[in-house]
């Protein structure tokens, strides 16, 4: 017994910043940032914190589920890029919610609604009594970016994606995997100012090696929708859509190329919001079933990789 | 024949003749970038069976052609 989705829902702030936009604060050029990551704009919050963003995209999913806060049993949430590390985004977005349920965060970075889905499955597992789970990932990337890294600034956006999921037999198989170490990707925190700490702090921002960051993200999309596949007895022709984590174009194009496929297959719309972290896939879904290309009873696989090195992947059937 | 390899990979990426493609090539004056070097070692590695660190060293088509051959004769 799992669950299966009933509702998605997204939030974007309002503002959009193309890649002209960003070539008057740093070195670079639209043609650059299109062929290298694929993005030709992001939203970028002026005035939201990540919760807000994160309870816009939850109602969303709940209105589009048909169902009320007060009937939640449980709110899981994601973020690396949280106004608070406490009260969590997940009690955050409760509150926000006017929910009466348990709420918590989980850190699995960019791969992190992955987790989600395998925890709220854990959860529905424990609690025969559960019926509903809301699943959010929300972030504020913006804030968390060295706005001078031309690397690293043109990459990423803000926004949350929600799903609603209902005990069912929609969640059929998962692979999560760690590597750990963070010499690919960090994130460090504000390390705070201890007079007696002496160790020198890494800038609170995104730091990434590019080249292995792509190496290691083709590998575990290939992986891990290998394993799904093989596991399963199925052939990439069973599976409807393949939602990946929206990092990078290339990555994506790249992983198809490894895995003999064609990019079809993947839902891709990181043209519009850039790299998003724990929301990007919760926010493609969204929109892969707002296009209409969805159908109920479609075998749908979702894969996500990121800092941790965290990666996942799940078939269900939508 | 890694060399040949190499270079049809490279004139197949850049959409350039292989004949113009040498062992003193390099990948710069060839216009690729980063990824686009990195996603070849990864095909040079399945190919060839081996695991490949590129390094700024390896910037011409001749001594990565060494590289994989050497990692391909220690098997």
């Amino acid at each position: 017994m799992s669950f299966r989705i009933i509702g998605t829902g997204m939030y974007v702030p309002p503002k959009a910043v193309t890649n002209d936009d960003l070539a008057q604060i740093v070195d670079t050029n639209d043609e650059w940032i299109s062929k290298r990551v694929g993005v030709k704009e992001r939203r970028v919050s002026e005035t939201e914190f990540t919760s807000e963003m994160g309870a816009k995209a939850a109602q969303a999913a709940l209105d589009d589920a048909g169902v009320k806060a007060q009937d939640l049993d449980m709110i899981l949430a994601a973020s690396v890029s949280g106004e608070t590390v406490s009260p969590s985004m997940a009690c955050m977005v409760q509150h926000r919610l006017g929910a009466t349920c348990p709420a918590m965060e989980l850190n699995a970075a960019c791969a992190a609604f992955l987790y989600l889905l395998e925890t709220a499955a854990a959860f529905f597992a424990l609690h025969k009594d559960y019926k509903r789970i809301l699943v959010v990932g929300c972030e504020r990337m913006s804030g968390i970016l060295d706005w001078t890294d031309r690397s690293t600034c043109v990459i990423f956006g803000d926004g949350s994606g929600a799903a609603v999921l209902e005990r069912g037999e929609g969640y059929l198989d998962s692979v999560i995997t760690v590597k750990g170490g963070d010499d690919v990707i960090k994130i460090p925190h504000f390390l705070g100012c201890s007079p007696f700490f002496k160790t020198e702090q890494d800038t609170p921002y995104i730091h990434m090696k590019g080249q292995e960051t792509f190496k290691y993200a083709v590998t575990a999309i290939a992986q891990d929708i290998t394993t799904l596949l093989e596991r399963n007895h199925l052939t990439i022709d069973d599976i409807a859509w393949i939602v990946p984590h929206q990092a990078n174009k290339r990555i994506i194009d790249f992983a198809c190329h490894k895995l003999g496929i064609s990019t079809e297959k993947m839902f891709v719309n990181i043209e519009k919001y850039g790299n998003t972290s724990s929301a990007s896939v919760p926010m493609a879904l969204h929109e892969l079933k707002e296009s209409g290309k969805l159908q109920r009873g479609d075998k749908v696989i979702l894969c996500a990789f990121g800092g941790g090195l965290s990666n996942a992947a799940c078939l269900i059937e939508y | 024949m890694v060399q040949e390899k190499i270079i049809a990979m490279l004139a197949e990426a850049t959409d350039t003749d292989a004949s113009e493609i040498t062992a003193d090539t390099k990948f710069a004056d060839l216009g690729i970038d980063s990824l686009d070097m990195t996603e070849m070692a990864m095909d040079l590695e399945d190919e060839f069976g081996i695991t490949l660190e590129m390094t700024p060293e390896l910037n011409t088509v001749g001594k990565l052609a060494e590289a994989v051959e050497k990692l391909t004769a220690e098997g």
